[in-house]
């Protein structure tokens, strides 16, 4: 018997049973990755990854449940620690749910985030001292809505949302080991700088090398060309592994949801591979103290050439 | 026609200020009707409302420290105007830290509320700003379309939730939906529904008791020998119900709505010197 069509081994009728004591916690990750209608679910026994993707070039990942990826092994570098280093500890692979439970090998489904997001902040956004809105989340399978039962000062909302088939994902192929240049940045660092990217820019470029700049974040708009520059000792940079001078362009448009997931992180690692594909990977914590992970990968602008500076 | 009145203190006028801001969130255009002891605002339930009705009644005691009003007729000593809340409460905006508002209704090239602010300044003499409301004055002939509408033979009477909470629920929900159902029962027990293609919604409030209605003759016969669980049920535009949410900017002292299954809704929200009756029909 094929697995999806297996009873669950407990008895239980759901596939995917998570709770949550805070839906704020999930509601505030989903909104950082939040720039289009639509995102694919994909849930294992290890944890809950949702998807947006746009364009064929851009794909934005939150974890709220098991980690992002393992970072990659470190090119070997005299550097100061980096806590990054080697696969998450425990402590950095997130749990924020206090309950998930998957019955299969693994559970995807496609579902609109705007009405996620909506049924999960049903009770409001502002938080009150002292109170939080208590989530339920079943799923029963494949053809099954989305239900999710949401709780708040003994008031009870039953959310009933359409699931579909799920898209077929992109595969950055982003891997570990081809990262060329890698950098760990504090996130309040470029928080005031991507706020303010000059969006009649029609792209965002990042030159990242061992030699001056270093790391330089450049646009091209109508009042002129703006650069902003970090340099590699700065109080900001945590981390600093660059082997080769790349400058790559993204399309801005595209790069400028990734605002949402900056302002709610602690740190940034800032990564790129030989054909100027950029992964940027966002550690969150919230008011817990728990830690999850965002990531966006783009794609480099094709219609420009490389510029060398 | 005469009508002359003036706020003075700063409580009341806030105060009122709150009371005109939640008429100007429920309607575009309303009547206002001056009698010797009271302000009503009215909404006639025409076709282009959406067919909901508004009731606002004020003691211009509790409000003005002066009031003079003569109607067009001795014996007819009222008067209805028809304005713009919002151009009022815009006015009454330039008027949060005032030492007084005086309010006139004056005819020099066409019929205006003169709404007069003096404000503190540090010379000797006031700064006084004047907004000129234009108004229309509504003849003793349609009067008749401005009565009291009566409290309709409800199925279920029931005290409104927390309305921070209804609100914010409200909110969502009209992101996801155009109508809502609200159904409740005698048991105390409310559920705001929202159902379509993509997703259905369903909050359900508990314990929030039950008005006793004093009972007139046959006013009662739809709610008695009811049975308690029973809900009574109607669909309404979604965005009526957030409108008079929205309106509310402090808390009432009792807020309740009745409920004739199919028909219509119709929500009451007392203050201490205000009542507010809201009818909303239900939806094909």
């Amino acid at each position: 018997m094929p697995l999806s069509a297996r009873p669950p081994a407990n008895g239980e009728p759901y596939v995917l049973a998570a709770s949550l004591d805070n839906a704020r916690h999930l509601s505030s990750l989903l909104r950082a990755v939040h720039f289009q209608d639509h995102a694919t679910c994909f849930a294992t026994a290890n944890g809950l990854r949702v998807t947006v993707e746009d364009a064929k070039c851009i794909q934005a990942n939150a974890f709220p449940q098991g980690g992002a990826p393992p970072p990659p092994p470190p090119p070997p570098s005299p550097g100061p620690g980096c806590c990054w280093r080697g696969s998450p500890s425990p402590a950095l692979a997130a749990e924020i749910f206090q309950e998930f439970a998957v019955q299969e090998e693994s559970v995807t489904f496609r579902i609109n985030l705007s009405v996620l997001l909506d049924c999960l902040t049903i009770f409001g956004t502002s938080s009150l001292p002292g109170t939080s809105t208590a989530l339920r989340m079943c799923y029963r399978g494949y053809g099954y809505p989305l239900m999710l039962f949401l709780e708040e000062g003994g008031v009870v909302t039953v959310c009933k949302i359409n699931t579909q088939e799920p898209d077929e994902l992109l595969d950055f192929d982003f891997c570990s080991t081809k990262v060329v240049n890698k950098i760990i940045l504090q996130s309040e660092g470029l928080r005031e700088a991507f706020a303010e990217l000059d969006m009649t820019s029609e792209v965002l470029q990042i030159t990242m090398s061992p030699d001056k700049p270093y790391f330089r974040l450049s646009t091209f708009g109508n009042a002129g060309s703006a650069h902003l520059d970090y340099p590699k000792d700065s109080d900001l940079m945590e981390a600093f592994h660059c082997n080769q001078t790349q400058t790559n362009r993204y399309k801005i448009s595209l790069l400028k949801p990734s605002t949402k997931a900056l302002a709610l992180s602690c740190k940034v690692s800032i990564r790129t591979d030989a054909q100027g594909f950029l992964s940027l990977q966002y550690m969150i914590r919230n008011e817990d103290g728990q830690i999850c992970f965002v990531e966006y990968y783009c794609c480099p602008d094709e219609d420009i050439t490389e510029a060398e500076l | 026609m005469r009508f002359r009145a003036k706020i003075v203190d700063l409580a009341c006028l806030n105060h009122f200020s709150r009371v005109i801001n939640t008429i100007a969130k429920l309607a575009k255009t309303c009547t206002l009707r001056l009698t010797v002891s009271k302000l009503y605002f009215i909404l006639s339930d025409k076709v282009a409302n959406g067919g909901v009705s508004m009731w606002c009644e004020l003691c211009q005691g509790n409000f003005f420290d002066e009031f003079q009003m003569e109607g067009v007729a001795a014996e007819h000593n009222e008067i209805y105007l028809e304005l713009v809340p919002e151009n009022l409460s815009r006015a009454l905006k330039t008027a949060q830290n005032a030492k007084a508002v005086k309010i006139k209704l004056t005819n020099k090239h066409c019929p205006c509320l003169r709404v007069a602010v003096e404000l503190p300044s540090l010379s000797s003499s006031s700064r006084i700003v004047t907004h000129d409301i234009p108004v229309g004055v509504i003849p003793r002939r349609l009067w008749n379309d401005f009565r009291e509408p009566s409290v309709p033979d409800f199925d279920v009477s029931i005290y409104l939730p927390v309305l921070k909470t209804m609100k914010s629920v409200v909110e969502r929900m009209k992101n996801l939906s155009n109508s809502i159902v609200i159904e409740a029962n005698l048991s105390g027990e409310m559920n705001l529904k929202i159902e379509t293609d993509l997703v259905s919604v369903t909050t359900h409030f508990k314990d929030l008791g039950n008005p006793p209605w004093a009972s007139e003759d046959g006013c009662q016969s739809s709610a008695q020998g009811r049975d308690l669980e029973n809900m009574a049920e109607a669909r309404i535009d979604i965005k009526k119900l957030q409108q008079l949410l929205a309106g509310q900017q402090v808390n009432p002292t009792k807020a309740l709505c009745n409920i004739v299954s199919k028909r219509i809704v119709h929500f009451i929200l007392l203050h201490e010197d205000v009542s507010l009756q809201y009818f909303v029909p239900a939806l094909a």
